[in-house]
Order: structure tokens, then sequence, then C-alpha cells
């Protein structure tokens, strides 16, 4: 019973990253309809930039908490006004491929700087050690990572559906047309939604960089991942991508513990989970039918 | 959900027909001499570049190719072709190991596997359109890396399969530039197999649905099997090039199936214009070049580079070489008249 309980910990702690990062993707592709393959490098960076600040600097991790997300959000609305928005009247296949070419940049550059090899980051002290929860102890780390996950996605859900701003936001990802018929300006919030996004990718990279290797490549082979996790939520669908998330999580440490005989079983589940799910819901769980095409 | 299929003249709908139908407009003479510029550039190709860079450059040209069949003229960016052409690169690889075929046969085997394996990928992949397609079949390719990872028995991993053998009845490739000839004719026969299929009425059908997928399934046509069709196709032509490549280098390694891999497919049919079949030829060429020069000058960060070219092409040059090229052909044609 309480390993079941530890690998069900585990598996909510993992869906967490998926989650932040599905939410920053489902965010930006209902407000831009752009897929951003770039989520991953932000993600690395803000890793990678944790990491830089702490040895470089002495900045400590409770800084890089904020100081990480807000800066790859304001790089994020930069790179939004210069280049990503010049192509959004476009398919939407061109964003994409032109954020698949700044994934290869940004990764090199951090390579070329730091090269490949994976970098410690010690776990901050006020969150070492574990707490004890009668029959089991979890580290303290995954205990933070997991409710500040948890806090920050009902206050995402809460500004979505209680605030005028996400209203705008709301109204704009289901009918942009309409809604500027209404008055609002739409593009005016266009920028900021992306940079909130790509900030969410940041600060999913500063919560890991105590939890798992900083390298150049964390964020690669992650964000195809969250591809399957947000195809598997149904992209169009905010709620769908972060339940996903954790659902792919949990899915995975279950797999792994009790599916142990296939080693390959942990990796490719996700996957399988993916090709289930379009077989039966072509369009995601929670995502809605497209036009017929 | 704004179902925007993929269709390149849509990005410049004021501006000429895309290139594949300048060409076919022009007059017989332009064609031919056309087609007798390319054949004659790819019998000399090997005595100006180095072999090896030759041979790559015609396995990335079917590759190429193979993408375009999809993206150009079916309207689906496939982002995860690598699982065809790494498929067939470990298929032949194996066959060629064990079996001892001539590597004309192993190839065939290779590129057989890589079809095979379009079936279910593609079944599953074609119930999406647009982006999400590039990203279910961006999702499938990662699981094919994954299990040729895992597989180590068969795939010996991190380490790659080596001693790929190049037999041909006895005759000795081990020279690239023979090599570079006794592939070739396979190359063209994959590459007329691709002009083929575009210019027969299923590749017409192919176009329509590409255009207007509503209208094509009013007309009758069922839009997934025809779908589904070209990408089992385009698979089967990836494949030829995989399965070449392995053999060229004697070597496979798990590159092959890396989604940067996929990525780099997708921006040399790019770079050479969407659409235009020979385009991504030109593409392939450039870019094996590139990277070839970049790796003796001891450059490391060659992503950068590819990277670069990426954005700067999505940005400034979408239609691409062939396309400007035609484009520019056609503005000044019309001036003429």
């Amino acid at each position: 019973m309480s390993g079941f309980a530890q690998n069900t910990f585990n598996g909510l702690v993992s869906g967490a990253f998926y989650a932040l990062l599905a939410l920053g993707l489902a965010v930006i592709f209902g407000m831009l309809r752009v897929v951003n393959f770039a989520h991953g490098a932000f993600y690395m960076l803000g890793a990678f930039g944790a990491y830089v600040l702490l040895t470089e600097a002495g900045v400590p991790f409770w800084a890089a908490l904020v100081i990480m997300p807000v800066g790859l959000g304001l790089l994020g609305m930069a790179l939004e006004r210069a280049v990503i928005h010049r192509l959004t009247t476009l398919d939407p296949l061109y964003n994409f491929l032109l954020t698949f070419g700044l994934t290869l940049i940004l990764q090199d550059l951090v390579k070329l700087r730091y090269g490949v090899q994976s970098s410690p980051y010690e776990t901050p002290s006020l969150l070492s050690g574990s707490v004890d929860f009668g029959l089991f102890d979890f580290p303290t780390y995954r205990v933070f990572i997991l409710g500040f996950t948890v806090l920050l996605c009902v206050a995402v859900w809460w500004v979505l559906t209680r605030t005028r701003i996400g209203m705008v936001v709301r109204a704009s990802t289901e009918r942009p047309d309409l809604t500027r018929a209404f008055g609002i300006d739409v593009g005016r919030w266009v920028t900021p939604v992306f940079g909130f996004g790509i900030g969410l990718a940041g600060l999913a990279g500063v919560l890991a960089a105590p939890m798992r290797a900083v390298n150049p490549l964390m964020g690669a082979d992650l964000i195809i991942v969250v591809f399957a996790v947000v195809v598997i939520g149904g992209l169009g669908s905010i709620f769908g991508s972060v339940a996903a998330g954790f659902g792919i999580g949990l899915v995975q440490a279950w797999g792994e513990a009790y599916l142990s005989n296939f080693p390959l079983v942990s990796q490719t589940i996700v996957f399988v989970v993916m090709a289930g799910v379009l077989l039966w819901r072509p369009a995601g769980l929670f995502g809605r039918e497209e036009a017929p095409a | 959900m704004t179902n925007t299929v993929h269709t390149p003249t849509d990005a410049s709908r004021s501006t000429p027909p895309s290139g594949l139908i300048a060409v076919a407009r022009a007059p017989g003479w332009v064609r031919y001499a056309l087609l007798a510029v390319g054949l004659a550039v790819a019998a000399w190709l090997p005595n100006g570049l180095y072999p090896a860079v030759a041979v790559d450059i015609l396995c990335w040209a079917l590759f190429a190719v193979a993408v375009d069949l999809l993206l150009g003229f079916t309207g689906l960016m496939s982002f995860g072709h690598a699982a065809f052409w790494g498929t067939s690169a470990y298929v032949t690889g194996l066959v060629a190991i064990h079996a001892g075929l001539p590597f004309p046969l192993a190839v065939l085997a290779g590129a057989l596997a890589a079809a095979v394996l379009a079936v279910p990928i593609g079944y599953l992949a074609v119930k999406r359109t647009g982006i999400y397609f590039a990203m279910v079949t961006l999702a499938f390719a990662q699981l094919v890396y994954y299990v040729a990872n895992e597989w180590r028995s068969v795939t010996q991993g991190e380490n790659g399969l080596q001693g790929v053998p190049r037999d041909l009845f006895g005759v000795d490739l081990t020279d690239d530039y023979f090599f570079y000839y006794a592939i070739l004719p396979i190359v063209l026969l994959g590459l007329a197999a691709a002009w083929r299929i575009v210019h027969s009425p299923f590749g017409r059908v192919l176009v329509g649905i590409r255009d207007n997928p509503a209208r094509a399934r009013a007309l009758g046509y069922p839009v997934h099997r025809y779908k589904l069709t070209a990408f089992v196709l385009s698979g089967f032509i990836a494949g030829l090039g995989g399965g070449l490549f392995a053999v060229g280098h004697r070597f496979v390694s798990l590159d092959v199936l890396h989604w940067t891999t996929s990525g780099k497919a997708v921006i040399v049919v790019v770079l050479g214009g969407i659409g235009t079949l020979w385009g991504g030829v030109l593409g392939a060429a450039l870019v094996v070049r590139l990277e070839d020069l970049l790796s003796f000058s001891g450059f490391e960060a060659i992503g950068l580079v590819t990277g670069g070219i990426f954005v700067l092409v999505v940005v400034l040059f979408r239609r691409g070489i062939w396309g400007s090229v035609a484009a520019l052909a056609h503005r000044l044609a019309t001036r003429r008249r």
C-alpha cells in the first residue's frame, strides 16, 4: 500500500512538470494558434539560468524562482514582437518550424558555453529533508513542487474564469473575430499571453533544476512527450492539457512500477496512450471536434 | 479550431503558380533542357565534390522528395519522417550484415519495412490535420527512437550497427566514387517514381485534397485512404533514401531516428521550395554540403547554423529556391508578352 502511494505521489510530481508545460502551450495556442516547439528550450533555459545565477552570482533558489520566469517571459514577449508576430497570419506550421529552429539555436548556444555534461543543483536548505505522512515520508522538495504547481494551476484557472482579463482571453481564444467586433483589442493581449506561457516554461525549469540533471538537452525530449500529452488532452482545452499532464505522469509512474519487466514502458506508454486516444477520440479527451476535414 | 490545411499557394496567393506548375507550363524545350542539366549535374557530381558527400546528397534528395510528396502535394507536414528513414537504415543494415544480400535487395527490404511501419502510423496520424499531424508524427517517431535505443540486442543501442557491407555480386564498391554511380540509378528511379505519383490522377486527387478537403470528400473521394496511401508511398521513398544512407556510411547510428533528422528533412524541403519536388533536391544538396563544410572546419555548433537557416528561411524565404526562381521566370515571361 505504501508502495502504491509512493508511486502515485512520484507520478503526480512528474505530472506537475507536464502540466505546467502543457498549460503554457495551451494558453499560447489558444491565443496565437502557435504550437511553440521552443517551449522545451525555455524550460531548459529556466533550469540553466537558475544554475548559472547560483554558481556565478550566488543568487539563491527563491530569487531565481522569480527572476527566471519574469526574465524569460520578457524575452518571450520580445520574441513574439520580433518574429512570431509576423507569421501568425500564415499557416501555423510556419511558426512551428520557426520555433523548431530557435530550439536548435538556443540548445547549441548553451552547449557552446557550458558543454553537454549535466550540472548538479543543490536543493534549497529550507526544502531538503523529508515530510512524514505517517505510513511513509516524502522528500520535502517534491511535496513543495506538487503543492506549488497545484496552487499555480488553480490560480491560472481563477484568473481565466473569474477576472475580466481571463474573460477577454477566453473569448479571443474561442471567437477572435466576434471578440474584436465587441470592441475588444485582441491584439493587445497576444504578446502578454505569449510571455506568460514562456514564463511558465521557465518556472517549470527552475523547479526542475534541483531534481533533474541540468543540461542543454533536458528540454528537447521532454517537449515531445508534452506534445503527446496535449494531443491526448486536446490542445484547445486548457483544463484538458493540465489534466492530461497529471494523468500521464501517473500512468508513467504506475507503468514503471508494475510493468518493470518491460524497461521501455515508462518512456513509451505516453505514445501508446496517444495512439489509443487517436483511435477513440481523435480530438483529444477534452478537445472539441474539428470542423470535418 | 481554424481548420487550415497547409496550402503553399495560400502564403502567396497573389503570386504566380507554384514552381512545379510553372515548369509544367513552360515550353517543351525548357523542360527537357532542365532535365538534361539535372542529369548532367548528377552524372558529374562526385567529380566536383567529395564522393562521400555526393552520396549523402543523393540519399537526402530522396528523403526530401518523400517529405515534399506529403507537405507540398497532400498538405500534411510530417515531422516524424526520421522514423521511416531510420527504420529502413536499420533494417537495410541488418539484412546486409546477416543475410549477405547484395545491397540493392537489402535497401529494398529496408524501404519495404519503412512502408509497413508507415501503415499504422499513417492510419492514426491522418485522423488529425495541420499542426496536430506534425505533433502526432513527431511523437510516433520518438516512440520508434526509444524502441531502437532500448532494443540493444538488435540495434546495438548507442554503439550503432557497424560494418554494413556494400556487396554487389562481388563488385568492389569500397570506393565512394564507384558506389555513387552504383546507387545513382536507384535514386533516379525513386525520383522518377515520385514525379510519376505527383502527375498521376492519384496525385491530382491529393492536390485536390490539399486545397479543399471538404470538396474532395463531397466529390466522393475517401480522403483518409488517399492520405494514408500517400503517407505509405512517402515512407517507402524515405526508406529508400535511408537504406542507401546506411550502406553509404557502412554504419547506422541512433541519429538516423532522432527528431532533429525529421526536422532537417522538413527544412530542406522548405529551403528548396514546398510543392516543387525538385526544389527539395536542391535544398538537400545545399544543406548536406554546408554541414560537410562546417564539420570539416571543426565548427562544433552545427545546430546553430541549421537552426539559423531554419529561422531565416521561414521568416524571409518561404517560397524557397525553386519557388523563387519559378516566380521570377514567370514574371519575366509575362512581361515579355
